[in-house]
């Protein structure tokens, strides 16, 4: 911890594009990912958001928390109003008209306004092939209404709206894997990252935001409100996130699997779903569903990022690029 | 020299926008306004129009786009009908009050259902209260003069604020007119280069589309109503800088033989033209009626129009769409509230009529007419009639 102190503040710049002073619950985990994700950048930079959490606890006339140009307009069109914002400088730029110097687009959203509701416009704008980077802050349900489920909710967990009963042990869907979506539009870069790995999240974004082209990063953030967990933890639940394989850390470079963290063995789920209150209700069966399906969705993502180093290999032995067995 | 030439309308109206010089043009094709779109996207991929065409994959995206396209200060268009206007319609609402000048021409359409891709009024009757400038074009002409004036109209740092230039789908969109172009140059003269003075921009950071806590909710939508109100001004304003310069004249409501005709029409949109052929055969035949065509639809012209109809007796309007278990016709009911608290006051009849691509004819309108003086005279208590339905 010691060392820590002695580093950081030489690693990270002090400014801070996320001032303080915001609306945001006691030990948010999705203002804290927001906070360093814009920390890694310098002010060269235009934010777009969705509608939810981030936005709500951020703006209300005439206050801001942003340093930087900022627009909110609807829900589920953050990545359209981006591709608007780039097409816009595109041409002024191209026409000789004033515009900012390398100006770069951001676009954030919610797991809602990614996953569920905003998907098609993402989809969109990573097709046309926009310079831009959007942020996806996954804070696995809809937080600013209420805790609702949405597609990115986990499997097992309690929500308003898949709430544990009698008939019911909670989310029935797995979730959604939103940065498999976002890497199969073949864009130059896709990452995976959280708070509690703070310089992993922060290089993911910055390298996403350096890539010429669409880029995605998608950060789990940890919502103590929401997944009924103590304020004080939401950085181990991240950690234990990824050392679960819950949510791996990786990274797809032009359609290359890298892995961000080597962990030689998982932890197990339990250790991940007991410290929060939303799968509290969950019986052995179904953690134990969870744990298969973890290591499942491990093995796989771990086969795509091997595949990668072995293609690697063979293609510095031999020197000639030849087709990987698969 | 300015040229006239024949030309299908939404190929006209492309070039229009080609002569304000857009930056970006952001559009999701859908029928009819299918024609306006693919020009565009031709004048672009050809080198003839300097700006960025975003194809999005939706109506919603396409207006979300041009949000964020007018927030970076670039000159945006766009363009659709009916279920794309119905699909953009959260979007719609945003751009007036962030002031962002989107221009967008809408190919009028029915909306479903039943499916129909013919003209009437109920796309853009869905818009009504978007806080739009909203113009109605009744020919060609018009819809080239008025995409230009569109854009003068809306980036006036008075105004600041969407237009939308309507055009009846098929009986605009798809027929060829003779149409007069004015010339770049005069087109450059007559619109400045578009400066937005709030620009998204790293240099000098701006917050747009807060939230606003009830404290402060109503401020902004009054600060709205002023805003849209004070626009007509404006709206005239450009109107007349433009007859000077390209010699064609509008105004919020135009008169054909209205005044101090006893029995006067009013249309909204391309059926004006056959209306005015009726009007003109029944002035031969020495009947004592007028007619007169809305052109300006929002900010709604309520002094023009009583001015207008100060020594009317009977008001026969035509609506292309039905406010549905409500007062019938959208424009009618509108009217009869600019003189409901009138001293002096014609009686107002509504008709609905023209829905879903259905024709009214010169002999329809002549019929229409004196139908509407018979109610009139009768005292009939009936809200509207449907004209022409079989029931
Ligand atoms: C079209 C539309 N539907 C629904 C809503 C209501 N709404 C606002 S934010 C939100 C949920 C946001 O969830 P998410 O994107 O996950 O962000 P979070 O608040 O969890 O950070 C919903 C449902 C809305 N604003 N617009
Ligand atoms: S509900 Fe969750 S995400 Fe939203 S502000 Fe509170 S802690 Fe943060
Ligand atoms: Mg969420």
């Amino acid at each position: 911890m010691e060392k820590y102190a002695v580093y950081v503040p030489r690693l990270v710049k002090k400014r801070e594009n996320f001032a303080p002073g915001h609306r945001a619950c006691i030990g948010c985990g999705e203002a804290l990912a927001v906070r360093l994700a814009f920390k890694a950048l310098d002010n060269n930079v235009v934010v777009t958001n969705a509608t939810g959490c981030i936005e709500i606890i951020a703006s209300q006339l005439p206050f801001t928390t942003w340093h930087l140009p900022w627009i909110h307009t609807l829900f589920e069109n953050a990545a359209a109003v981006a591709s608007g914002i780039e097409a816009g400088y595109k041409a002024m730029k191209r026409k000789g008209m004033a515009v900012p110097e390398n100006a770069k687009v951001v676009a954030i959203g919610g797991d809602g306004a990614t996953s569920d509701i905003g998907l098609q416009a993402i989809s969109g704008a990573l097709e046309r092939g926009h310079d831009f980077t959007y942020i996806c802050f996954d804070n696995e349900a809809y937080m600013n209404t209420g805790i609702q489920r949405s597609s990115a909710t986990p499997f097992g967990a309690a929500t308003t709206t898949s709430p544990a009963g009698k008939k019911s042990f909670g989310q029935f869907s797995w979730k959604k894997n939103m940065p498999e979506i976002a890497a199969a539009h073949n864009i130059p870069y896709v990452a995976t990252a959280t708070h509690g790995y703070p310089f992993d999240l922060m290089a993911k974004v910055r390298k996403a935001v350096d890539t010429p082209g669409p880029a995605y990063v998608h950060i789990l953030s940890v919502c103590p409100t929401g997944w009924r967990s103590a304020t004080d933890t939401v950085n181990r639940q991240s950690r234990l996130a990824v050392q679960t394989g819950v949510f791996p850390l990786y990274e797809v470079e032009n359609g290359q699997y890298k892995m961000s963290i080597n962990l030689p063995k998982l932890r197990p789920v339990k250790d991940y779903l007991k410290i929060q209150g939303r799968f509290r209700h969950l019986s052995d069966d179904i953690i134990q569903q969870i744990q298969e399906r973890v290591e499942l969705e491990y093995q796989k993502l771990l086969e795509k990022a091997n595949n990668v180093t072995k293609r690697a290999k063979s293609k510095s032995k031999t020197g000639t690029a030849k087709a990987s067995a698969r | 020299m300015a040229t006239r030439v024949g030309i299908e309308v939404s190929i006209a109206i492309a070039d229009a926008v080609k002569l304000a010089n857009p930056d970006v043009v952001a559009a999701y094709p859908i029928t009819p306004q299918t024609h306006i779109v693919e020009h565009l996207a031709e004048l672009v991929a050809n080198g003839e129009l300097d700006a960025e065409y975003i194809p999005v994959e939706s109506e919603h995206s396409a207006m979300s786009a041009c949000l964020g396209s007018a927030a970076a200060g670039a000159r945006t268009f766009t363009a659709t009908a009916s279920q794309g206007l119905a699909l953009m319609n959260e979007v719609v609402y945003v751009a007036a009050p962030m002031r962002l000048p989107i221009i967008m021409a809408v190919a009028n359409r029915a909306l479903s259902s039943p499916l129909s891709i013919w003209c009437d009024h109920s796309d853009l009757m869905s818009v009504r209260d978007t806080g739009w400038i909203q113009i109605i074009a009744e020919n060609g002409q018009q819809c080239v003069d008025n995409i230009i004036c569109a854009f003068r109209i809306g980036e006036d740092q008075r105004v600041l604020l969407p237009v939308m230039v309507h055009l009846d789908g098929f009986t605009l969109t798809h027929v060829i007119e003779p149409i007069t172009f004015p010339e770049q140059s005069d087109v450059d003269k007559f619109l400045p280069p578009y400066k937005f003075p709030m620009p998204l921009n790293p240099d000098k950071p701006v917050a747009m589309g807060d939230f606003a806590p009830p404290v402060i909710f109503t401020e902004t939508k009054w600060a709205q109503e002023m805003n849209i109100r004070a626009s007509k001004k404006v709206v005239v304003e450009v109107w007349d800088k433009y007859e000077k310069a390209f010699g064609r004249k509008y105004s919020p409501v135009e008169k054909h033989h209205s005044d101090g005709a006893k029995v006067v029409l009013m249309t909204m949109g391309s059926v004006g033209e056959t209306a005015s052929v009726a009007i003109d055969e029944m002035r031969d035949e020495g009947q004592d009626v007028g007619q007169i065509r809305l052109r300006l639809w929002r900010p709604f012209p309520f002094e023009e129009l009583r001015e207008t109809l100060k020594d009317t007796d009977v008001l026969i309007v035509l609506d292309r769409a039905i406010s549905f278990g409500g007062p019938g016709g959208p424009v009618a009911s509108e009217v009869k509230a600019a003189f409901y608290d009138q001293a002096k006051k014609p009686r107002i009849v509504s008709f609905v009529g023209g829905l879903g691509g259905r024709d009214i004819t010169v002999a329809g309108f002549k019929d229409m007419v004196k139908k509407g003086t018979e109610i009139a005279k009768s005292g009939s208590k009936n809200e509207y009639e449907i004209y022409g339905v079989r029931e």
